[in-house]
């Protein structure tokens, strides 16, 4: 634990030196990872950062918001989908993709209602239905999902004369870069007290002034549109979407990564990321076994370290930063 | 005029099981105010199990037996063996429900690994194409023996919780947990035993339900969220509730697939959830909802 003592120092997103050493050297060592690494560890670095500004979103919802939300695949499919036709009407990239946030943040902010009557379990069962619901309508309208042969979207044509697959991992890690700079700010900010406060206790916050109605819809923007904005990404990358993408499992997926990531951190949101990303990768031979190890490690990390892996490395480096002492 | 009675005769079957499973997920949540999301995997277990003995020869009465009790027991060793470790670490609500969440993932996955998962036909006693008609309505055995059981099993449900010491106690935990701990009930076990009770209900469904969807890893998906959105039209925390509402969905889907769009039929469910949930939170039948925000 640092010790701050004004209010500059809280928005520094890093206090110490070292910490600025090591930050520096991770970037560096994933700026430099396609010179040294193989295809597939690249392919799959750029499918953790897709999945980390997801996971981010998230995490600003359930972890520092503390509202449950089981409809994140319905999310991921409005986002890909509007990024999908936006793109077929010949619409660039950028645009595509803000569009895709916000058409993600306005049906977060329509979920984002009940949220203001209902909590806890009943909120995660609203918003499981709303995710069923949009998939299910997805995988029925040809109109909207583009047929039976799904919808194609043009790829990104690489520049500088990369490779396509260093392209892309450039391209990729400089948005989840962007996000999570974006997702620091915002914890740092007012906002984000605003959220902390809404989950450690609603009615203390409202007193205190924070206007609940507001901040709460304001977190489900902001993660639909961390949502919105993968679901394209994903689109963009695999260069074409299908309904089948977004089922029910595919919530589960993201919400695991927050709960084992670490719930509040935004370090844990991208460690659940890789954790998600690389157990699938890791049991390719036994298909059925992924299910399982996300739900031994659920309960494990539920029972044993509430705070998920974020929380586990927090205490290892606390331990060390300490040593010999205790 | 027929084809609104067919179409609500055979959404009274399917609603029937949609109640069995609604039944089992009130009773946890009343009981312990814990979401079961594991329940449509512990089903699914629980069906395989039938599946599997009855591919060893045993009679249907006995595989379906040891089937529920299976259901039953795992059930009730993830409440002693999870959830209890995780109330002494203080756990929260919120935790909770994800540990089901993740016994769930386990189930799921234990089940495609050891079961396949490949489509297979469940066999069964009762044929779906065998059909009684009955003034212009036509009713086919499964489904008539669907309702049925599906009637028995809330009716003795019914007897169980209404009528016995076992049912008291456990009105009396759902009631007020410390207050029934202080006058020396059991509560630990009353819990387990619900959520027995509750495993015991899904499989049920469960078999009923097989012979009609096929039998995969996945075919208790469905049904268990429709179950959820019968619950919560009923209102979480009431048992006839859940039977009520598991009734009115399965009629009210099959009429809307009759008269709607059948491709639609499936979401129809959820948009209930989040309309009900946002004019009326607590359910038809529901009464207290504390957690009003």
């Amino acid at each position: 634990m640092d010790l701050i003592e004004n209010y500059k120092q809280e928005l520094q997103l890093i206090r110490k030196p070292w910490t600025r050493v090591w930050v520096g050297a991770f970037v560096l060592l994933l700026l430099l990872l396609p010179w040294f690494a193989p295809e597939y560890i690249i392919y799959t670095s750029t499918l953790i950062f897709i999945y980390a500004v997801g996971v981010q979103g998230q995490n600003l919802l359930i972890g520092y918001t503390g509202q449950i939300s089981f409809g994140q695949a319905g999310f991921l499919a409005i986002g890909a989908f509007t990024f999908g036709h936006l793109s077929r009407f010949g619409i660039p990239w950028p645009i595509g993709l803000l569009g895709a946030g916000l058409a993600a943040g306005l049906f977060g902010i329509l979920v984002g209602f009940p949220s203001l009557r209902l909590k806890g379990p009943y909120l995660a069962i609203a918003t499981l239905g709303f995710g069923i619901a949009v998939y299910q309508i997805f995988a029925n309208s040809e109109l909207l999902s583009g047929g039976r042969m799904g919808l194609v979207i043009q790829k990104l044509e690489p520049i500088f004369g990369l490779s396509r697959l260093n392209f892309n991992y450039y391209f990729y890690f400089l948005i989840a870069l962007v996000f999570t700079l974006a997702t620091y700010n915002i914890i740092s900010s007012y906002v984000g007290r605003a959220f902390i406060a809404i989950r450690d206790n609603d009615i203390a916050a409202e007193v205190i002034g924070v206007n609940l109605t507001r901040y709460k819809l304001l977190a489900f923007a902001v993660s639909s549109f961390y949502t919105g904005i993968q679901g394209g990404l994903y689109g963009l990358l695999l260069g074409y979407l299908e309904p089948n993408m977004f089922t029910f499992m595919e919530s589960i997926t993201l919400f695991v990564a927050v709960i084992i990531g670490g719930l509040a951190s935004v370090e844990g949101s991208i460690m659940g990321a890789a954790f998600v990303i690389l157990v699938p990768q890791f049991f390719s031979e036994f298909k059925e076994m992924v299910p399982v190890v996300f739900g031994v490690t659920i309960l494990l990390v539920l029972i044993f370290e509430p705070l998920g892996l974020y929380g586990r490395w927090f205490k290892m480096r606390l331990y060390f930063r300490n040593w010999p002492l205790r | 005029m027929a084809n609104f009675w067919q179409y609500v005769i055979s959404g009274l079957a399917t609603g029937a099981t949609y109640a069995l499973v609604a039944l089992g997920l009130a009773l946890i949540y009343r009981s312990s105010r814990i979401l079961h999301f594991a329940h449509g995997d512990i089903t699914t277990a629980g069906t395989f199990v039938a599946f599997t003995l009855l591919g060893l020869k045993l009679h249907y009465m006995v595989a379906f037996f040891l089937a529920l009790l299976f259901g039953a027991v795992l059930a009730m060793s993830f409440y002693f063996c999870v959830l209890i470790p995780a109330q002494r670490r203080e756990a929260s609500q919120l935790g909770q429900i994800i540990l089901t969440l993740g016994l769930g993932l386990i189930l799921q996955g234990l089940v495609a690994y050891f079961g396949g998962t490949e489509t297979q036909s469940f066999p069964f006693p009762l044929s779906d194409f065998k059909t009684y008609q009955i003034g212009e309505v036509v009713i086919s055995q499964l489904s008539l023996g669907t309702f049925g059981i599906g009637v028995l099993a809330c009716l003795l449900f019914y007897l169980l919780v209404q009528k016995t010491r076992i049912g008291l106690a456990m009105r009396a935990t759902s009631e007020n947990l410390p207050a029934a701990q202080t006058m020396g009930i059991p509560t630990r076990q009353i819990l387990a035993l619900s959520w027995g009770l509750a495993a015991l209900l899904g499989v049920l469904a469960g078999i009923f339900l097989a012979p009609a969807l096929l039998l995969d890893p996945f075919f208790m998906l469905e049904p268990f969220l429709k179950g959820f959105a019968a619950a919560i039209l009923g209102g979480l925390n009431s048992l006839p509730g859940a039977i009520v509402g598991g009734l009115i969905l399965g009629v009210a889907e099959s009429l809307a697939g009759g008269y709607v769009s059948i491709a639609f039929k499936n979401t129809f469910a959820f948009l209930i959830i989040i309309l009900v949930l946002l004019v009326r939170p607590e359910g038809l039948l529901g009464k207290e909802f504390k957690e009003r925000v």
